[in-house]
């Protein structure tokens, strides 16, 4: 029981994880909350769920293509979809007050929910089983090839992620950035650029764990981001909001408190307790637990 | 001459809708009563986000404090005079004691914060039936809602919670005018535009931000109480994130620090769209929220101050370096 219970807060996690690192790279480099996030999210799910029922496997033997495919368009559409965001509503704010971003993203979030909700419909739907699920049997534990594929997927994508940011030149432009942008941009890094690759990655990450959450549960709604939206904003500060490891760590442990909760404490209030996680976390170590402390520059 | 003006736009407001009512026209003095408590939720929620300058994303929380504490000690049969006290009381001390941790936070995860406490309050309303019945809401069956009674007169149709509402309405405005032209008003637009400098100017910076924080909320509460004693019914789904954003919003567009502003929001995101409800359907009613998105960033990326200027709120949203 505990360990099934583990391996569903790990699966939940890794779904949490991938949504938190879009959080935290925009904060990492803009210091702004991406709050249309969530919307990205929910889009990605869209996007996979139009993919999975308009491409039928043809052939079997192809599958690795069709899988690529099923997992490719929705990333790159949620990613291109965040570059858009950015430059329409938030570029024109860089220099304004740091709520007037936050805003911004608001109207973002309500429009993007709305024009899903009136042009696909308010029903939630039921996402397509593409893919074979079948039943492990360990040791009495239940596993399901989909919590395994999740978890590798996942796992896989961070690691791709990793070594992006810290062994390429893109990635170093990016931490750059991150780390000061006037003096970046003396280097000669196109800043703008290196902010719309952030919004692409980040974008494209959490169309991924719209996806995912899709395959997951089952079923996807317009309004399906909030929640999830929140949790992995919640992962993102457990981890150190702008710390990337941080967040994918964040994830983990937020999924698996949330199952846990869940299980032993009260399902129907699991939600409570995530908001209550967040609040704690912001009152008493808002930097994290792998962030840094900043003092605030006046 | 713009005393002439305030007086006449007054008298229009309380004869106007006697008139209406003696025509018929039930339907808009139901709409002018919605409007009169949107505006005492967004004065009061203007006293946080517009003199204080901190992002509020879960005011709704303390409507549904409430709202849910009158509708508990009225359907014990305790009158409105005294529900309403203990509402308002309630709803300050809980968000007095959220603001006391909450309030060192910065300004975006503030707005984090209250989102979350907004969304534990709803939940809490959702989930514990025995307290709130849950989704179906309160009054459970067979109880009601106690009506409000001024010494022989009692409460009853759209057009005396016109009154009512309007008569609030006037003291919330009244109190929020002369709060922002006070030393806290003045103290509260100086820990808007430089927080340190203020508290190096000798400002008690927590206690003014606490003070405003709460005052605020109990205008929220202010609000609920009133609008369960008007509908008679509640449930969680009134108080949800995006009720909260929508009165955030009604205030970004009208105008931020500014009463006039408020209600010029509240006119144009509660008012018109009901108005037109009518006239054009439902279907733009579902269209309303698209619309409001897009007039959300419009209003942000090109006036940033809102269609109302505040007079005062000079620099605070240009830039800064």
């Amino acid at each position: 029981m505990f360990i099934e219970q583990l391996i569903n807060g790990l699966t939940l996690g890794s779904i949490y994880a991938l949504f938190a690192l879009g959080y935290t790279m925009v904060y990492g480099i803009l210091l702004m909350i991406n709050f249309a996030h969530s919307e990205i999210f929910m889009v990605g799910a869209y996007i996979g769920f139009l993919v999975l029922f308009s491409i039928p496997v043809f052939c079997p033997q192809l599958l690795p293509v069709y899988f690529l495919l099923y997992f490719i368009l929705p990333m790159l559409g949620a990613g291109l979809l965040a570059v858009i965001i950015e430059k329409i509503a938030y570029k024109p704010l860089r220099h304004a007050c740091r709520l007037s971003p936050l805003i911004s993203a608001i109207g973002v979030s309500i429009f993007l929910q709305n024009l899903i909700m009136l042009t696909v419909g308010a029903q939630s739907k039921t996402y397509p089983e593409k893919l074979p699920i079948m039943q492990f049997d360990f040791f009495g534990v239940q596993i399901s090839s989909l919590q395994i594929f999740i978890f590798g997927l996942s796992i896989l994508l961070m690691i791709i992620l990793h070594i992006f940011i810290s062994k390429t030149k893109m990635g170093k432009a990016m931490r750059a950035v991150a780390e000061n942008h006037i003096v970046a941009q003396l280097m000669g890094i196109n800043v703008n650029t290196i902010i719309s690759l952030v919004f692409l990655i980040g974008g494209g990450l959490g169309g991924i764990a719209g996806v995912l959450n899709g395959l997951y549960y089952g079923s996807i709604k317009y309004n399906m981001g909030f929640l999830p939206g929140i949790k992995a904003f919640t992962a993102a500060v457990l981890g150190g909001i702008g710390n990337i490891k941080g967040a994918m760590a964040g994830g983990f442990i937020l999924g698996i408190a949330e199952t846990l909760a869940a299980g032993y404490i009260s399902s129907e209030n699991k939600d409570i307790i995530a908001f209550v996680i967040l609040i704690l976390v912001l009152l008493f170590k808002p930097s994290g637990i792998f962030g840094k402390e900043v003092t605030e520059k006046i | 001459m713009r005393w002439i003006i305030g007086i006449i736009i007054l008298l229009l407001l309380i004869v106007l809708p006697l008139a209406g009512y003696n025509c018929g026209n039930y339907y808009a003095i139901h709409v002018a009563g919605l409007v009169g408590i949107y505006c005492i939720l967004c004065v009061g929620l203007n006293i946080t986000i517009g003199y204080t300058g901190l992002l509020d994303l879960g005011f709704m929380a303390f409507c549904a404090i409430g709202a849910y504490t009158a509708a508990l000690l009225s359907i014990k049969g305790i009158p409105f005079w005294i529900t309403l006290p203990v509402s308002l009381f309630l709803g300050g001390f809980i968000r007095y004691l959220l603001g006391a941790p909450v309030l060192r936070l910065r300004g975006d995860y503030l707005a984090i914060v209250t989102l979350a406490f907004g969304e534990i309050v709803r939940l809490i309303a959702n989930n514990f039936d025995w307290l709130t019945n849950g989704p179906k809401g309160l009054p459970r069956v067979g109880e009601r809602i106690a009506e409000i009674q001024l010494f022989s007169l009692v409460f009853k149709n759209d057009l005396q919670f016109y009154y009512l509402i309007f008569f609030f309405l006037i003291g919330t405005i009244l109190i929020s005018y002369r709060l922002e032209h006070s030393r806290i008003g003045r103290a509260l637009v100086a820990i808007r535009e430089d927080e340190l400098a203020a508290g190096l100017s000798g400002i008690d910076v927590p206690q003014i931000k606490s003070i405003a924080f709460v005052l605020s909320g109990m205008f929220g509460a202010l609000a609920g109480a009133i609008y369960v004693h008007w509908i008679g019914f509640i449930s969680p789904e009134m108080f949800t994130f995006w009720e909260s954003v929508l009165l955030v919003s009604m205030i970004v567009i009208g105008g931020m620090g500014n009463i006039a502003g408020a209600i010029l929001g509240v006119f144009l995101l509660v008012g018109i769209p009901e108005i037109l409800r009518p006239v054009l359907g439902t279907k733009f009613v579902d269209y309303r929220m698209l619309i409001f998105g897009l007039i959300m960033i419009a209003v942000i990326i090109f006036r940033p101050e809102g269609i109302l200027k505040s007079k005062r709120r000079t620099l605070e949203l240009e830039e800064r370096f």
